[in-house]
């Protein structure tokens, strides 16, 4: 479905020699990088293997998902849609039936996963990690040819837009969630575990707010930002946060892992939610 | 005394090289290499101008590493390290340090330049700070190079030098397309179509290596994909394209699109002599065929206005054309 | 090894602000052009600019206007500027600057949208056109993205990229050749492969730069060897003004990694000192008896000027660049300078880390970034730096055409002389080689067009020419050529630097008459690719002979007036103003000395100083030759 330049760049005339056949110095080594190059990939790839693991694993555990005096719900079985979901635990409603390849959350995490999936920072976190493509800067690809985003599959990166509209809407999802939590069987109350859940709601909007496809449609597709005062601003506001997009990409991740333990430990009864207000 | 293996050779052959040189204290990379033709190597080939960091002349690889030999301490090297000096490795070798970075002129040259608004004098130009500030940033840019260079879409596969124009050029690409008064409005889609932006996996060795700290990646490549989402990938927008056949139009418009933007005032004013053929002048494009808004061609022959095929010139192009209308010179024979 | 042979209209040497404009503007006018570059297209010095490109388009002060720029001009240049030049600059350059706008240039911007202009030395209005400290890329990058565009129509109308508009990057003119008089064409070597090119062209455009590279502590780039000097001197032109160098007062001296790099006036503006290794701030010591009035006493007085200036007189840190530079070689001299040769700048031990951060934000990190020097932290060492020529090719104003035994040589930008006087101001260089690039190249193109018949190079000449640029290599074992620089680099900064005597002068003359023998037999190891070596030799022949006609210069004017200083004349001299000093070759590299009488100002220019300003520069009976004008 694609074209790629190589078939539409004009071909170099005899004056331009556009893409030269001479040779390049002949250096035997395939990087003369002396630094531990391979560190920050490394560390890249485990801590992502680590997660997606613990994720999938506690994703069709399908149970430890709610703490019913509390009304703790973890973010990954929200909205919890499927027909087996405990009730009181589903605030939009049970209509997908329960199937074992199907997690309980089947809408939202689907949209989660591809958000990330296709977010301008994992992309470069796994290209680099797994992909080798390249492992770090100045050190050989790992492939013989490369052809990038141009073609199927990896040309539906660039819907990453789309999935953050949808992804705003699950996290205004968890952060209803959050709200709930804070009316219990006992009525309004504080405990650690809103405060962990709130944390992560802080977080994910951090991460979702300062994602590059925000940053684009709040104001960076404008040409004169002085006729637009207010996107103007709100471009500002995420342009700020942008820079940061990693460090939230990795501390949402954190923070998702931790809330889930947390729900789960308490669900479980391991630990007692350790409440500050009724 | 401090050990440097540099490469010496050209594009024939080439080699490391072991060198025992002098570091004082409060010296560059650069300087070493200076002291090294002075002493010892007096044809060690290396390019430099300014040794401040603002001309992007000295591009180097240091420990393999894409930099500039002018921005680069000693003491960020301990003093028993061997410095492991090479040239950049995308580019074909002209001499030791020296590479061929003539792909980045070509580059340069394939994109469209600035277009100014065709109803403005000098003088009458207003821009806010604010819209002109994000160009820039861009414009900071000094040319080294390095960006080109680290790029693994080119340095590790040579075959995409045709299709891939490289960092410098996208962020050129993002800067007039954020210019608040170039009139093109068709450089999102040469930033997909001729310069290949798709290759750019955003793995961002570009913004690392840039010495002029440009967020290459941040600010010009992730806009302008996203700017070709706007135009391309909007499933709505390519529904249309596939049901009404839009796609083959534009194709053509783009074919066409090789003559130059609104001609400058000063080509206009200029006038060839007798004799001599007037390059500058305008040759009329011919108008595209007769497409109705919805860019399909009429669908019924009642509908179309003249019988058979239109004119593959354009309907108002007449027959003899004169010959003063014509960019091109007869050869004369009876010369030299 | 063949030669290759390329046919031009107007050929452009330098490819600067000043060559590109030229080129841009032969182009326009139809010229088959050239551009040929000792570097990489687009590398040119003028990206060190920093402050911007003055222009009185008045964008933020309206009272501006071409004749306050004028006079301006002529202040700064002491009223040895060529008025036509001066004045033509004044009235010419916001179009020039605003022409780089519809070339796609971006300054920064006044709060209605037009460019904003920002205050410095010398300028009564602030007048500036600038990018941040950037202004010099922004003008080589624009000049150079017009060229491409100028390829780009070239392309669509005939094919071809170059066919109209080429650019020669990595290429060197070793020498003109003429036929009777009239420039035939230039030869010179790619320095890429060391083959020889020959380009056949009736019009040649100098815009080669200055000669920086003579000197041990400069600003300038390798490529500063006066190139275009020797070559208008070999020509047949004349050079005028040689005596007239601008040095910095304080460009860094130590560490290496930042040598000759410019410390901005304002880090004394804003609180720095000068002191020497006693510890002493020195400047109160150097106050001449003219500025007395103006600057403080006592290091108190001078402290309180910073929040106070209205009744306060100034820091002596502040005052003009020569007398700062003056001080600070008379410190070095009596032995209270650092080993580097440089006194200490000291900013850190006066004013708070986040004070120097916020207001010397480029400076900090420039510093920082390239030799670790933390400005915050630690006093810099500075000395005297050479910064720009003001001497050069003596051109007619309005056309920029070369004068002297020559026809069909422009010359533009720095390598001309007589536009700034004996002293530049600063922002006056950038719109200086946008106004005569502009004029040097449409000249060059009119001339090349009217031409009823092209000289043509000869044989003979192309063959010495080559001869002449093989020598160094046939002496392997010959003078090295870095270890020459590194001599006449030590003579120029010692014997002809910021303050001249007689009797060091003399010396320096006598010292480069030995080093020319030498430069004689100088060799180069090594093939023809590449070579720098090589290509070092070369320049130095270019070198010495601008070096010459310096010193020669400066021996002769016995006063002192902006960038030339002698100790034992510290006066300026009114009877001197009227005296340009040409120099010129006879023979093959004799160098030969004459002076010459300044043109006047014609009355309506006189008419905008004051009758008292004129009294200081005129002589008695010339001061009454010009007000009587005025009626």
């Amino acid at each position: 479905m694609t074209t790629t330049g190589a078939e539409s760049a004009p071909g170099p005339s005899k004056a331009q020699p556009a893409v030269t056949t001479r040779p390049r110095a002949a250096i035997a080594e395939r990087t003369l990088r002396k630094d531990r190059w391979w560190l920050p990939p490394g560390i890249v790839a485990i801590g992502l293997a680590a997660w997606v693991t613990y994720a999938t694993v506690r994703v069709f555990l399908k149970e430890n998902y709610w703490v019913a005096e509390h009304h703790y719900l973890t973010p990954f079985y929200s909205p919890c849609v499927s027909l087996e979901c405990i009730p009181e635990a589903a605030h939009f409603g049970r209509f997908v039936p329960d199937l074992p390849i199907l997690p309980y959350a089947v809408i939202s995490l689907p949209i989660l996963l591809l958000f990330r999936l296709t977010c301008y920072y994992y992309r470069k976190a796994y290209y680099r990690s797994f992909w080798l493509s390249p492992p770090a800067c100045a050190v050989p690809d790992g492939h013989a040819r490369y052809t990038g985003e141009t073609r199927f599959p990896l040309v539906l990166q660039n819907f990453h837009r789309y999935t953050f509209y949808l992804v705003v809407v699950i996290t205004a999802i968890n952060t209803w969630d959050m709200f709930l939590a804070f009316g219990g069987e006992a009525g309004f109350g504080i405990g650690l575990g809103n405060l962990v859940l709130l944390l992560n709601v802080i977080f994910l909007w951090l991460y979702t707010l300062s994602c590059h496809s925000c940053r684009h449609v709040t104001g960076g597709r404008l040409k004169h930002f002085s006729k637009h005062p207010i996107r103007y601003r709100w471009w500002t506001f995420v342009s700020r946060i942008n820079p940061k997009h990693m460090q939230f990409a990795w501390i949402s991740l954190g923070t998702l892992a931790l809330v889930d333990a947390y729900v789960m430990a308490v669900s479980a009864g391991w630990i007692t939610d350790l409440r500050f207000f009724n | 005394m401090r050990n440097f293996r540099i490469w010496r050779g050209d594009a024939s052959s080439g080699a490391l090289e072991d060198y025992q040189v002098e570091v004082n204290e409060g010296e560059v990379v650069l300087d070493v290499l200076h002291r090294l033709q002075a002493t010892q190597t007096p044809d060690l080939a290396c390019r430099w101008n300014c040794k401040a960091g603002k001309c992007g002349s000295c591009s180097v690889e240091i420990n393999g590493m894409p930099k500039l030999a002018c921005m680069t301490r000693m003491s960020t090297f301990t003093a028993d390290e061997t410095i492991t000096v090479t040239p950049l490795r995308t580019f074909p070798v002209i001499r030791d340090l020296v590479t061929d970075v003539s792909y980045n002129y070509v580059k340069a040259r394939e994109m469209p330049a600035f277009s100014p608004p065709p109803d403005l004098a000098p003088g009458e130009y207003r821009m806010q700070q604010v819209d002109v500030e994000r160009s820039q940033e861009f414009r900071k840019c000094i040319e080294c190079f390095l960006c080109q260079n680290v790029c693994h879409v080119v340095r590790d596969h040579e075959e995409n030098k045709l299709a891939f124009a490289g960092p410098r050029l996208f962020i050129r690409a993002a800067e007039l397309d954020m210019h608040p008064l170039d009139a093109r409005t068709d450089r999102k889609e040469h930033t997909r179509d001729r310069q290949g932006v798709g290759y750019c996996n955003i793995t961002k060795c570009c913004t690392e290596v840039c010495p002029e700290h440009i967020k290459i990646t941040d600010n010009a490549i992730i806009p302008m994909k996203e700017r070709v989402v706007d135009r391309r990938y909007d499933p709505l927008v390519w529904l249309g394209r596939k049901i009404f056949r839009r796609d083959q139009v534009e194709q053509q418009a783009a074919a066409e699109d090789t003559t130059p933007a609104p001609a400058s005032p000063e080509t206009v004013t200029h006038r060839a002599s007798p004799g001599q053929v007037n390059w500058a002048q305008e040759i009329q494009v011919p108008p595209a065929p007769a497409v109705g808004p919805d860019g399909r061609f009429a669908m019924s022959e009642v509908l179309i206005d003249r019988a058979g095929a239109p004119s593959p010139f354009g309907d108002d192009v007449t027959f003899p054309v004169d010959p003063e209308q014509l960019r091109y010179l007869h050869p004369r024979t009876d010369e030299d | 090894m063949s030669i290759q042979r390329h046919q031009y209209d107007v050929v452009v040497i330098g490819a600067g602000g000043a060559g590109l404009r030229a080129a841009i503007e032969a182009r326009l006018a139809g010229a088959k052009t050239a551009v040929i570059s000792k570097s990489l297209f687009g590398k040119a010095h003028t990206v060190m600019a920093e402050g911007g490109a003055a222009a009185a388009m008045g964008n933020v002060n309206p009272g501006d206007s071409w004749q306050v720029h004028f006079r301006d001009t002529m202040r700064g240049g002491k009223f040895l500027n060529d008025v036509r030049m001066a004045e033509l600059h004044a009235k010419e350059s916001p179009e020039r600057v605003w022409e780089l706008e519809i070339y796609g240039a971006l300054f920064d911007r006044t709060k209605d949208g037009r460019i904003s202009q920002r205050n410095f030395g010398g300028h009564e209005y602030p007048r500036l056109a600038h990018v941040g400290d950037r202004t010099g890329l922004e003008m080589i990058r624009t000049l150079q993205q017009k060229i491409v565009s100028l390829q780009q129509e070239d392309r669509a109308a005939t094919g071809e990229y170059e066919s109209r508009l080429r650019v020669f990057d990595e290429t060197t003119v070793t020498e003109l050749l003429l036929e009777d008089g009239k420039v035939a064409g230039a030869f010179g070597y790619d320095r890429e492969s060391g083959e020889f090119l020959l380009f056949e062209a009736p019009a040649v455009v100098l815009a080669t730069g200055g000669i920086g590279r003579s000197f041990k502590v400069t600003s300038n780039s390798w490529e500063y060897t006066g190139d275009g000097h020797a070559l208008a001197l070999r020509a047949g032109g004349k050079l005028i003004n040689m005596e007239f160098i601008q040095f910095h007062p304080t460009g860094m001296v130590w560490p290496p990694s930042v040598k000759g790099i410019l410390v901005t006036e304002s880090v004394r503006g804003d609180g720095g000192v000068l002191k020497n290794t006693e510890g002493q701030r020195f400047m109160f010591d150097y106050v001449p008896d003219v500025f007395r009035a103006y600057y403080a006493d006592t290091p108190e007085e001078a402290d309180r000027w910073y929040d106070d200036p209205d009744n306060n007189r100034r820091p002596p840190e502040l005052l003009p660049r020569d007398e700062v530079a003056r001080a600070i070689n008379a410190e070095v001299k009596a032995g209270r300078g650092t080993k580097a040769g440089g006194v200490l700048l000291d900013i850190a031990s006066r004013r708070s880390a986040e004070f120097i951060q916020r207001k010397l934000p480029s400076m900090y990190h420039q510093f920082k970034e390239l030799a670790d020097v933390d400005i915050t932290a630690q006093p810099m060492e500075v000395g005297p730096t050479c910064h720009y020529v003001m001497g050069g090719v003596e051109v007619d104003a309005d056309t920029g055409a070369a004068t002297g035994a020559v026809e069909g040589l422009f010359a533009a930008g720095e390598v001309s002389g007589g536009m700034h006087g004996s002293n530049r101001l600063g922002g006056n260089s950038l719109s200086d080689l946008l106004v005569f690039g502009k004029r040097a190249g449409e000249h060059a193109a009119a001339y090349a067009t009217a031409l009823p018949s092209r000289p043509r190079p000869s044989q003979a000449d192309v063959t010495t020419a080559e001869e002449a640029a093989l020598a160094p290599l046939a002496r392997g074992d010959g003078e090295n050529p870095y270890a020459l620089q590194q001599e006449l680099q030590d003579v120029m900064q010692s014997l002809v630097g910021i303050i001249r005597r007689r009797g060091e002068l003399e010396d320096s003359l006598q010292r480069l008459a030995e080093l020319r023998e030498r430069v004689d037999k100088v060799g180069a190891t090594g093939g023809r690719r590449y070579n720098p070596g090589w290509h070092l030799a070369l320049d130095l022949r270019n070198m010495l002979v601008v070096s010459e006609c310096t010193a020669r210069a400066a021996l002769e004017r016995e006063e002192s007036r902006g960038g030339h200083t002698r100790e034992d004349f510290p006066d300026m001299k009114p009877e001197w103003r009227r005296v340009t000093l040409v120099c010129s070759l006879a023979g093959a590299d004799e160098v030969r000395l004459a002076q010459q009488p300044v043109t006047p100002m014609r009355p309506e220019l006189a008419g905008l100083f004051e009758r008292d300003e004129l009294a200081k520069y005129y002589t008695p009976e010339e001061l009454s030759s010009a007000t009587a004008d005025l009626g």
